[in-house]
């Protein structure tokens, strides 16, 4: 009756092909099949947004996508953010202000963000506010979310104004 | 939490999937956007024996003024209707829904079209459609057929789809000038179906209501039409006593049942409060304020 088929999935810059059941979830292909455990299950009924990962850029509650449909798709996990051991803005930000204390709904908080800040650099609290409102907290109250996203923004604006400045001054 | 094992076909075209329906019948569901079926999947209420996933066929997302009919495409997405400049413009009952719909984590994914033939008596766009009294495109391989709006809706999570068809497009009346609509919710928080929700969609002329139309959210077993209420208003001028009068009429068309969300009369209440201010609303945008 269900046929395991495959399915080759671009996951943080590698190519991955692996045999899966249709009804294999996104999240457990994710966590079981490829041991990245770093994006987590909160819910099961797509309210907690923990599990968020960007599927071809874009924020996926990945308990609610079959691995299937991600056949063929880049997929960006918590685990491609620290690039050669160095915090990514967004992870140095959430650490400085405090954005999380245990943990749990960080990875799906932070890449969340990351979609917003690509596609907003400079976000006003209420964009950050609204971006964020899928995703659910039980420790921080928020505000210190909304400082770390805020802060990550203005460092990564610098961090990109830095080359053309660079450029600038050469001219 | 996994799906009961099902079959999964991710066809390339249209008639594929017609073909593909009409074979497997009523075993087979269809996935567009999965916000609501993978859930149901999940926690097993819906154990289909095949999936018939439609996100690989082209052409499907789309959102266009044509021949007189704004069009919707069956994967036109949540986010899209929320950033759409068009809906903002000329369809703001659907443009002051979008952002209400669930998270914005689900809007980019789910679709208009998979809502509507969920039929989840407390989801949005049925009750935004029935305002603006929408046909509703349905093809199989063998036919195809357009059914208003008002009767595609038969009760809880049923409709007058069957298992061979899809819903392949909606068409809405094109707005003409002096038209506005308004969509108002009442949640307990992001991401929770409505408490209550009133869509108002007015078309005005002459200074008189040419059409109104008024759906009504999560108070009945379907999205309900509030038939009395739209046509106390046609004709009529605009004021507060014809407002009042037909908020009147469409809390009378609510069914509501108490639940952990209000009591019966506390959401009948709403859907009169709500109704009065949509209709302001949707007045003053039809005036090109608001």
């Amino acid at each position: 009756m269900s046929v395991s088929q495959p399915i080759t999935v671009t996951v943080n810059g590698d190519r991955k092909t692996a045999e899966v059941e249709p009804r294999l979830l996104l999240v457990h292909f994710l966590r079981e099949t490829l041991r990245l455990t770093g994006t987590h299950i909160g819910c099961d009924t797509t309210h907690c947004g923990a599990c968020t990962v960007l599927v071809e850029g874009v924020p996926v509650k990945s308990c609610t996508m079959l691995a299937v449909q991600a056949d063929g798709q880049q997929v960006t996990t918590v685990e491609a953010l620290a690039a050669g051991g160095t915090l990514h803005p967004i992870q140095a930000a959430f650490k400085q202000e405090h954005g999380l204390q245990c943990g749990f709904c960080t990875p799906g908080m932070m890449l969340t963000s990351i979609a917003l800040l690509q596609e907003k650099p400079d976000p006003t609290d209420e964009d950050i506010r609204w971006a964020l409102s899928g995703n659910i907290c039980r420790c921080t109250g928020y505000m210190n979310i909304v400082k770390a996203v805020r802060s990550a923004a203005a460092q990564m604006k610098a961090a990109a104004a830095v080359p053309a400045a660079t450029a600038a001054a050469r001219s | 939490m996994l799906p009961a094992p099902f079959e999964y076909h991710a066809p390339n075209t249209m008639d594929e999937a017609l073909g593909l329906l009409d074979e497997l019948g009523e075993d087979a569901k269809v996935l567009a956007g999965g916000q609501s079926l993978i859930p149901l999947l999940k926690l097993r209420f819906a154990s289909p024996a095949h999936l018939v996933d439609i996100n690989k066929i082209k052409d499907l997302d789309f959102l266009e003024e044509r021949d007189g009919m704004l069009r919707v495409g069956p994967l036109f997405r949540h986010k899209s209707a929320e950033r759409s400049s068009l809906l903002a413009s000329r369809y703001q009952v659907m443009a002051d829904a979008a952002p209400q719909i669930a998270d914005p984590i689900i809007r980019n994914r789910g679709t208009i079209a998979g809502s509507v033939a969920h039929a989840d008596p407390s989801g949005d766009w049925g009750t935004v459609l029935l305002a603006l009294d929408a046909d509703l495109v349905l093809r199989s391989r063998s036919a195809t057929r357009t059914v208003k709006a008002r009767e595609f809706f038969s009760g809880p999570f049923s409709t007058a789809l069957q298992p061979t068809e899809i819903l392949s497009e909606i068409r809405i009346p094109a707005a003409r000038p002096q038209t506005g609509g308004a969509y108002l919710k009442l949640e307990r928080k992001v991401g929770d179906f409505a408490t209550v929700a009133v869509a108002v969609h007015l078309q005005m002329e002459d200074g008189k209501v040419g059409s109104a139309g008024i759906g009504l959210t999560a108070v009945g077993p379907q999205n309900i039409k509030a038939g009395q209420a739209e046509a106390a208003l046609r004709g009529a001028s605009l004021d507060d006593t014809t407002i009042k009068e037909a908020a009147a009429l469409a809390a009378e068309a609510a069914e509501p049942t108490a639940d952990q969300r209000g009591s019966v009369e506390y959401k009948r209440n709403v859907v009169r409060v709500f109704t009065e201010r949509g209709l302001k609303r949707a007045y003053e945008r039809a005036r090109g304020g608001g």
